[in-house]
């Protein structure tokens, strides 16, 4: 049973690794906008450190580290969701909904997926953080792998909730897939702390496991401590978030099995 | 209240579709009607034809059969499995074609089967690619784009998807629709072979009449979502004082009613 499950998972996978392997134009716009970042904001970095050099190597951590951690979350996201929109904007999905794999099975696909086009996207951004600024992201310690995961998960929350608004409302919903995330940002504290925010804003950045990561972040690199609240908060938010959006998205495919939403999705 | 049908166990006795009082009502209370109480039992290793003008209820009916519609009442079993509880166990063993969902273009055909042959979990999946490939010509395509490809070679590598479970249910939307006659009677062969070598269950929506005439041996007429007849292609010609099933369907599709004359079903 596990095995044959393992393989329906494998199966989904495999459509869309055979598809990047065969389109050096999708694997390299994977890399493009989280390296196009990591240059810019490695420049305004090394900008701000010729102006202030007694806090030059602690803004270019924490904006770089903010800026490369970000990422993850955005590209969790995106490919999770982008990989759904594959199957609607090939018109296959009708095909995969009448094959046994289950939703579940279909989740998990999808985040294997979107674990490989982090891992894709990002790694490249880090190696060119340490050779053009001297950032390594991993001087902050085994608790990156953590933030890693925290924020990973965040992405893939999202996403189930992108992935439903597209089962409720169809095509329309489809440019939530590149946007969402990027109106969260300014709520994330990933280049500033919380406590930046006005007062009744800051309980709704509380709210994101994405803030309490880059609280703990800054820790990291500014003490070299571990901020093991946050880091809790972080991974319980997950929890609740995955739980609410599954839900969501549960219930949105129900819905669109009623309204034979999955006949005509994406027209 | 729909009658309560007693909920089947699967069992190879079962038959291949069985459909009681089944119904979908799109936008609520009020809403259109596409399926109208259909009940019918397709049996093991037949193939019926369904039968109707745009928007007769064919696509909505077959969306329910796959599990991909949930009807507003009614109930359906697959192949013993009962499609509101079990329909993952039924899905495992039932296969679909359609002209109108593409399989992923940018693949070649050999990967869009390996990705079907892990998604039904298909025992010595290269050796069954390689048999199916063998069997409808697809030995030179395999390694080809599925998006470079004509309509006739398209048709036999969604065949060659919807037979990689090797299914003992077939539900078949239009699978010689944009074909060239000569290109259409291969598959018609093909099918003709595959079901009377596999003892599979065929139920097949198509707007053309003869090739329902020639694959079908009951066929189900449908209007406004409802079954106004049915019986064999010769005994529809018959019954209607027609010859062919082409004039038969344009009886019902037009609401005339039976030849004076001719006997009722």
């Amino acid at each position: 049973m596990m095995r044959a499950s393992a393989r329906r998972i494998w199966g989904l996978m495999y459509r869309h690794i055979a598809l990047y392997r065969r389109s050096w134009p999708r694997v390299v716009e994977l890399m493009y906008w989280p390296v196009l970042q990591m240059v810019v904001w490695g420049f305004i970095t090394a900008y701000l450190a010729g102006l202030q050099n007694n806090i030059a190597s602690v803004a270019a951590g924490v904006l770089l580290g903010g800026v490369l951690l970000w990422e993850v979350a955005l590209r969790s996201q995106m490919g999770f969701t982008l990989s759904f929109l594959e199957e609607i904007w090939s018109r296959n999905l009708g095909h995969i909904f009448v094959s046994p794999i289950r939703p579940t099975e279909m989740v998990a696909a999808l985040m294997a997926l979107s674990l490989v086009r982090v891992v894709v996207s990002v790694l490249p951004a880090v190696g060119l953080a340490w050779l053009l600024y001297a950032f390594g992201l991993w001087t902050m310690g085994p608790v990156l792998a953590a933030f890693f995961a925290a924020l990973l998960v965040m992405g893939w929350a999202v996403a189930l909730g992108v992935t439903s608004l597209i089962l409720r409302f169809g095509a329309g919903a489809e440019a939530l897939a590149w946007s969402v995330l990027f109106g969260v940002t300014p709520f994330a504290a990933v280049f500033y702390p919380v406590s930046v925010l006005p007062a009744w804003l800051q309980p709704v950045a509380l709210s994101l496991p994405a803030a309490h990561v880059f609280e703990g972040m800054r820790m990291a690199l500014t003490d070299g401590r571990i901020a093991w609240d946050h880091l809790a908060w972080a991974f319980g938010l997950d929890a609740a978030w995955m739980a609410g959006m599954g839900w969501l998205f549960m219930a949105q495919l129900q819905a669109a099995r009623v309204k034979g939403a999955l006949l005509n999705i994406g027209e | 209240m729909p009658p309560i049908m007693p909920v089947p166990t699967p069992d190879a006795d079962e038959p291949a579709i069985r459909c009681e009082a089944l119904t979908k009502r799109y936008g609520g209370r009020d809403g259109a009607v596409a399926v109208d109480g259909l009940t019918f039992t397709l049996p093991r290793g037949a193939t019926w034809g369904l039968l109707g003008g745009n928007g007769a209820g064919k696509t909505t009916t077959i969306a329910m059969l796959l599990g991909l519609l949930v009807p507003t009442s009614g109930r359906v079993a697959c192949l013993g499995h009962d499609m509101a509880r079990d329909r993952f166990r039924a899905l495992a063993r039932m296969n679909f074609s359609s002209p109108y969902i593409a399989l992923p273009q940018r693949l070649t055909v050999a990967e869009n089967l390996r990705v079907y042959a892990h998604l039904y979990d298909v025992k010595r999946a290269e050796a069954r690619i390689a048999a199916l490939a063998a069997d409808l010509q697809l030995e030179d395509l395999l390694q080809r784009p599925a998006g470079e490809l004509s309509a006739g070679q398209k048709t036999r590598v969604a065949l060659a998807k919807a037979l990689i479970n090797t299914p003992d249910l077939l539900l078949l939307d239009e699978p010689t629709a944009s074909l060239d006659p000569d290109t259409g009677d291969w598959v018609r062969t093909w099918l003709e072979r595959y079901r009377a070598e596999s003892g599979c269950a065929i139920l097949l929506a198509s707007h053309n009449m003869a090739e329902v005439a020639r694959l079908c041996g009951h066929v189900l007429m449908l209007r406004k979502g409802r079954v106004v007849d049915e019986g064999s292609p010769a005994a529809l010609i018959e019954r209607y004082g027609r010859e062919d099933l082409e004039q038969v369907f344009l009886d019902i599709a037009r609401g005339r009613g039976i030849a004076a004359g001719a006997s009722p079903a």
